[in-house]
């Protein structure tokens, strides 16, 4: 049962995250940053998760690319 | 927002889906046996369509705020693990996706397993060798279609978009009975990442709270800045690639799909069908 139970969260995990976890952390953190700042401060972050989420392809790229040099 | 750029990005997506779906279906009913391979794609069929019955419906009970939050990230996400894969594949740090050398792949390892039966399937490794193909690119067909669908309150549109999508590629995958290699596929995967992407981004800042300048009008803007920051990473990449040229990688590629008598050693060594 336990297996299976791997066997599962495994397959979400790699469906949704894949190859590398940094595109989703980013945008799970860049989301809760924003919730704050629109909730708690009133600032309207539009701009942060986009910006997030590029600077994020960039360090994955750059992680992946860096081990084959 | 129009239903036309949710409908021409739902169509890309399936597209490519189906199109990786067709290839492994082929590999096993042309060179194992037809019928097993059909009921296997029937029965992952029926999974499918039973989890869009649960799923579907249980999502429209959910808050749009709390939809468009949830179905923002992940499709951010998912759509930033297709823009990084194209993205090294047009680089060159990463093999193109190339259907015709996943299919002679498929149709060796096809070859080299025995047949076995088991109850009303005859031919065990067909089965579940199309079950498997059809329901994992399947799942991310569902995917697409009821996050698209649901956050804009048009699954309709998303629906006849996947449909339309699968038709497509069907009949012609039954006219030609050879994998669709001339499939611009990276170059699809490429626009569809930026599509996810952008659409995620768009949607999950909404639904943490956001009022987006310009409402519905920002996503005319996101979806060109993301492309060309894709793009400059994609050119910064490969000009700056060890070894592999991406345009002699191209070119190596077969011009149409091998023959279903391909010898099983002439299988070059790749990455794996997905």
């Amino acid at each position: 049962m336990r297996a299976r139970l791997q066997s599962f969260g495994a397959f979400w995990y790699d469906f949704v995250i894949g190859d590398d976890w940094r595109g989703g952390a980013v945008v799970a953190v860049a989301l809760a940053l924003t919730a704050v700042l629109v909730h708690s401060q009133g600032v309207n972050a539009w701009w942060l998760l986009p910006a997030s989420v590029l600077a994020a392809l960039g360090w994955s790229l750059r992680h992946a690319t860096a081990r084959k040099h | 927002m129009s239903a036309l750029p949710l409908f021409l990005t739902v169509f890309v997506a399936c597209l490519v889906e189906a199109t990786e779906a067709l290839t492994i279906v082929l590999a096993a009913g042309l060179t194992r046996q037809w019928r097993s391979t059909f009921q296997g794609m029937a029965v992952a069929l029926v999974v499918l369509g039973g989890m869009t019955a649960a799923i579907g419906p249980a999502l429209t009970q959910i808050p749009l705020g709390t939809l468009r939050l949830v179905v923002g990230a992940l499709l951010a996400a998912f759509g930033l693990q297709w823009l990084r894969k194209a993205i090294l594949r047009f680089s060159g740090y990463k093999d193109l996706h190339d259907e015709a050398r996943a299919y002679a792949r498929e149709v060796a390892a096809a070859r080299a397993v025995a047949t076995g039966s088991r109850g009303v399937v005859s031919d065990w490794y067909a089965f579940t060798l199309s079950f498997k193909g059809v329901l994992l690119e399947g799942l991310e067909v569902i995917f697409i279609v009821i996050t698209f669908g649901d956050s804009q309150g048009d699954l309709g549109a998303a629906t006849l978009a996947a449909v339309a999508a699968v038709l497509v590629v069907t009949v012609i995958g039954i006219a030609v009975r050879a994998p669709l290699a001339r499939v611009p596929e990276n170059t699809m995967k490429f626009a569809v990442g930026i599509m996810l992407t952008a659409f995620g981004t768009f949607w999950g800042a909404e639904g943490a709270g956001v009022r987006w300048p310009g409402n519905d009008i920002a996503l005319l803007v996101l979806v060109p800045v993301i492309g060309l920051v894709s793009l400059g990473y994609a050119l910064a990449l490969r000009q700056s690639t060890p070894a592999a040229d991406p345009l002699s990688a191209a070119a190596a590629v077969p011009p149409a799909a091998p023959p279903p008598a391909a010898a099983p050693t002439a299988v070059p060594p790749g990455e794996a069908v997905r």
